[in-house]
């Protein structure tokens, strides 16, 4: 723990503010496949403060390292999910004619 | 100096995220979106976590900013706009100060916390027993092996869960053709296809052999090997398969199928997902193949989304 | 070999197969129905404080597993749930030649891992790797809401994922803190500090989004209502009960020393107004399905209002038996409602409550499967629903909590009101309507699912016994804890 703290926090800080960036788009933009990016920088966000608190001296902990890989594996299998469902949705709208130059109105 | 190139690294991150997350033209916002996975990568570097920066790079910035850019194509080909919709002012303005004041504690409480990698003495003490030298991947395969396997079955329930997306005239036949449809782009991209199928075979095969020592392993290598499959359909050197060819099942289910049974004869010898001394080693690399394998296929065909009844190229 | 991998490895291994298979997955369901429930009869025969580590890798990086009381009550519920289910199902999900269909195809694999998934949840103490069946269940969860209305499916989606993400913020900042995001362990070590305080918000709210408590719930009943009646009984009575699971875990077990009083109230309040809103939304439906959903709502609000009475109560081993006894009654009944409902309006093609008139004579046994679905849920005698809700009044009672008291009577009362009005139109009229007759096997299945939650108030002293396995919490109320685990 020899590195200084100010330095020592700064990736978890930055991390903590994508969260917070994130969560911001997510409420703001309207449309979906928006509201997915949103989610994707959320999540960088919380495995930038996951790795980033495993820093030690030498090297950053195996532990976290090893969580976060999951983790961005499970995350780009949902935003692939979910870009399907929005694809979908906008070619069932087309094929039923209505409201197709509407993005659908997805509340927070 | 270190100090400041971090500091500058991490200033870009978040410039980059801003612009990703409010850029008007959504095409831009994904190359944005893109540059900001790369740069996490960069910081990932950083941080001495090799693994993940590859990870993050090929998977995290690479996959998604080809999903993104081709819903994008898919949206727009429908008539859809990819609009970035302000919401009513008040709300934005709401949302604004509670995100703020959520940054702040969430900041505050992280610096509360002391960086410390606490459990890598643990895991140095450890990994004599399963003959690995890579520690991430002693955490992924031997010590919470049990995550990895289900996380295997996640990455397959999500190609189930966009197949069940498909029109009920699609079923069962193959996703929207990726080919390209300008006939310049789609020569180049095919002899680039061509080309790059057979190299991304072998840096799979290569990164999931060093993976047990070195950086690397069966996520990098199968994100590697969905990289040459997509390419080498962008440029019509290979069709995408029906999602009822019964060779395409196989291989979408070995690597979880593989990591199943192993797990399993480990429950009858004793205990279930434990190696037997000596030949940890041998098994994790046997995983790792076929899970880089059915990695590669199923994070590619989740890339092309659903069994389609039209060809629509790019 | 043990139930505890089983448990799980068996739901994937069919999954696997049903991948391969293709076309034929659907008969699978006849191997995995003796298979899964002969494993769950294992888990609840095992010896009182069963539990291993994955791979025999010791804490605080390996994973346990352990068969506590919640997972030897729930993981038979799930089991008998997704049985029923799948039986029902199986007509439903055929691929028949010439029009087949991505859905008959891909019902079969969601089931299966959303099987396991579930399970894996129940009998896992490690909160990262709660993180990951989490996610197993929603995917399945999310794929089967879209079979009815991509629309909702895609609101559920989304509204999930960031409940999920906020879970996951929550596991990070625990991990780096701790050094491990094991529950037991965590009992152990948790301090009340800033990180802690605000991992365990954000973990209990992104979990009771995807439980969809009041005022979280507004995803759920488009969603269970417009999904195919198979996927709404698993998404109403299974899916949403995981999460109350690891809040369950999170509040009385790893965070026992650390939850205040008036945060067990806040949740409790939410639970109360949960029951009450639900109820008087249930009652002005005009469509069958949705006074289902609504149900739900209501019903899940119970779960919750038990959590001061846990905390405050002197022996907190009987509300926490009733809120467990709750959990099940409403998994069972709940699943034979929405699958007797979908007979009901298949029968009569409507989907409106008016829609029902003379059906107790065309199709007495799929009515009487709803009546009694109806018994367990507003919590009339003999049925589990009866023994779940008594326990929690009695609580309330003795502890003076006369608000509590007051919702759980007004509850009763508002569910006899909306499950009475679809069965009163069923049983009204001169003319039964005619109707195709259905598949024994398909009638069977809500019937036995529904004389299973009224008979469940026969086992009530089996039932609490089996709940007093995990630690009787009472840590974070004014009294001291009950010893004895």
């Amino acid at each position: 723990m020899t590195i200084s703290t100010s330095l020592g926090h700064l990736f978890p800080l930055t991390g903590a503010a994508l969260v917070g960036l994130g969560l911001f788009g997510f409420i703001s933009l309207r449309h979906p496949l928006r509201q997915l990016l949103a989610v994707n920088v959320i999540g960088a966000g919380i495995f930038l403060i996951l790795g980033g608190l495993g820093r030690g001296e030498g090297v950053t902990d195996p532990y976290p390292q090893a969580l976060v890989i999951t983790g961005i594996v499970v995350s780009v299998a949902l935003t692939a999910v979910g870009a399907a469902m929005i694809t979908r949705l906008a070619e069932e709208r087309r094929a039923a004619g209505t409201a197709s130059d509407q993005p659908k109105d997805q509340g927070p | 100096m270190t100090s400041a190139f971090e500091l500058i690294l991490c200033l870009m991150i978040l410039g980059t995220a801003c612009v990703a997350l409010f850029m008007r033209d959504f095409l831009a916002a994904v190359a944005f979106f893109v540059v900001f996975g790369n740069l996490m990568g960069l910081a990932w570097l950083t941080l001495g976590a090799v693994n993940v920066a590859l990870a993050e790079i090929a998977i995290g910035a690479g996959v998604t900013g080809v999903l993104l850019v081709l819903s994008r194509s898919r949206l727009l080909a429908l008539g859809e706009e990819i609009s970035c919709g302000p919401a009513k002012p008040w709300l934005r303005l709401g949302a604004a100060a509670a995100c703020s004041v959520f940054t702040a504690v969430l900041a505050a409480a992280v610096l509360s916390i002391a960086p410390d990698d606490g459990l890598a003495p643990v895991i140095d003490g450890l990994m004599p027993l399963i003959g690995v030298e890579n520690p991430v991947t002693g955490v992924l395969l031997a010590f919470r092996a049990y995550d990895t396997l289900l996380e295997s079955f996640v990455l397959l329930g999500a190609l189930v869960a966009i197949w069940s997306l498909a029109a009920p005239a699609a079923w069962p036949r193959a996703p929207a053709a990726l080919r390209m449809t300008d006939p310049a782009a789609l020569n180049v991209a095919g002899s680039f296809g061509r080309l790059l199928l057979p190299v991304a075979l072998v840096m799979a095969a290569y990164l999931v052999w060093v993976g047990s020592d070195d950086p690397g392993g069966a996520f990098q290598g199968g994100t590697v090997l969905a990289g040459g499959f997509l390419f080498a359909a962008m440029g019509g050197a290979i069709g995408l398969p029906r999602s009822d060819n019964s060779a395409l099942r196989w291989s979408l289910v070995a690597g979880p199928l593989v990591f199943l049974a192993i797990g399993l004869a480990g429950a009858a010898l004793g205990r279930f997902l434990a190696y037997p001394e000596g030949t940890a080693k041998a098994l994790i690399v046997t995983i790792e193949y076929s899970l880089a394998l059915s990695i590669g296929v199923t994070l590619a065909l989740l890339v092309a989304g659903p069994p389609a009844t039209t060809e629509t190229g790019l | 070999m043990s139930p505890l991998d089983l448990l799980v490895a068996a739901p994937l291994a069919f999954m696997v197969a049903s991948l391969v298979v293709g076309r034929g997955g659907r008969w699978l369901i006849l191997a995995a129905s003796p298979a899964m429930l002969a494993l769950s009869a294992w888990l609840v025969a095992l010896p009182p404080d069963a539990a291993h580590l994955v791979g025999d890798w010791e804490l605080p990086l390996g994973i346990l597993l352990r068969a506590d009381g919640v997972a030897r009550l729930l993981v038979p519920a799930t089991s008998l749930c997704f049985v029923a289910v799948g039986l029902y199902a199986w007509h439903e999900f055929s691929p028949k030649s010439g029009r087949e269909t991505a859905r008959a195809h891909t019902f079969w694999p969601l089931l299966y891992l959303m099987w396991g998934g579930s399970n894996a949840g129940y009998l896992t103490t490690d909160l990262f790797n709660l993180y990951v069946t989490i996610e197993m269940v929603s995917l399945a969860a999310v794929a089967m809401a879209a079979m009815g209305s991509l629309a909702a499916g895609l609101q559920y989606f989304l509204i999930a994922l960031v409940g999920s993400l906020a879970y996951l913020l929550g596991v990070a900042l625990l991990a780096a803190h701790y050094d491990t995001v094991d529950a037991t362990l965590l009992a152990i070590h948790a301090r009340p500090d800033l990180p802690t305080l605000l991992a365990i918000t954000v973990m209990t709210a992104g979990l009771l989004v995807k439980t969809a408590l009041f005022p979280l719930h507004g995803w759920l009943p488009p969603a269970h209502a417009a999904a195919p009646a198979p996927a709404s009984a698993l998404l109403s009575a299974v899916v949403v009960k995981l999460g109350f699971v690891i809040i369950l875990r999170l509040w009385f077990e790893a965070f026992a020393e650390v939850v205040r009083p008036a945060a067990m109230h806040l949740l409790g309040g939410m639970g109360a107004l949960a029951i009450l809103y639900g109820s008087i939304q249930a009652i002005r439906q005009e469509r069958l399905k949705s006074l289902v959903a609504y149900s739900t709502v209501a019903q899940l609000g119970y779960l919750f209002l038990a959590f001061p009475l846990i905390s405050n109560a002197p022996n907190p081993a009987e509300p926490w038996a009733a809120v467990l006894v709750h959990a099940v009654a409403h998994m069972l009944a709940k699943a034979a409602m929405f699958l007797a409902a979908g007979l009901m309006l298949k029968a009569v093609a409507g989907e409106r409550i008016s829609d029902l008139a003379g059906l107790a004579r065309a199709m007495p046994l799929s009515v009487t499967a709803f009546a009694l679905a109806a018994i367990s849920l507003t919590g009339l005698p003999p049925s589990g629903g009866f023994t779940a809700k008594f326990l929690l009044l009695h609580a309330a009672i003795e502890q003076g909590s006369v608000v509590y008291a007051a919702v759980l009577v007004i509850g009763g009362l508002l569910g006899a009101v909306y499950l009475f009005r679809p069965l009163s139109v069923a049983c009204s009229g001169s003319a039964a309507p005619v109707v195709k007759a259905e598949a024994p096997l398909r009638v069977a299945a809500p019937l036995a699912l529904a004389a299973l939650a009224v008979a469940l108030g026969f086992a009530g002293m089996m039932l609490i016994e089996l709940s007093s396995l995990s630690a009787p919490p009472a840590a974070a109320g004014p009294l001291p804890a009950e010893p004895g685990r």
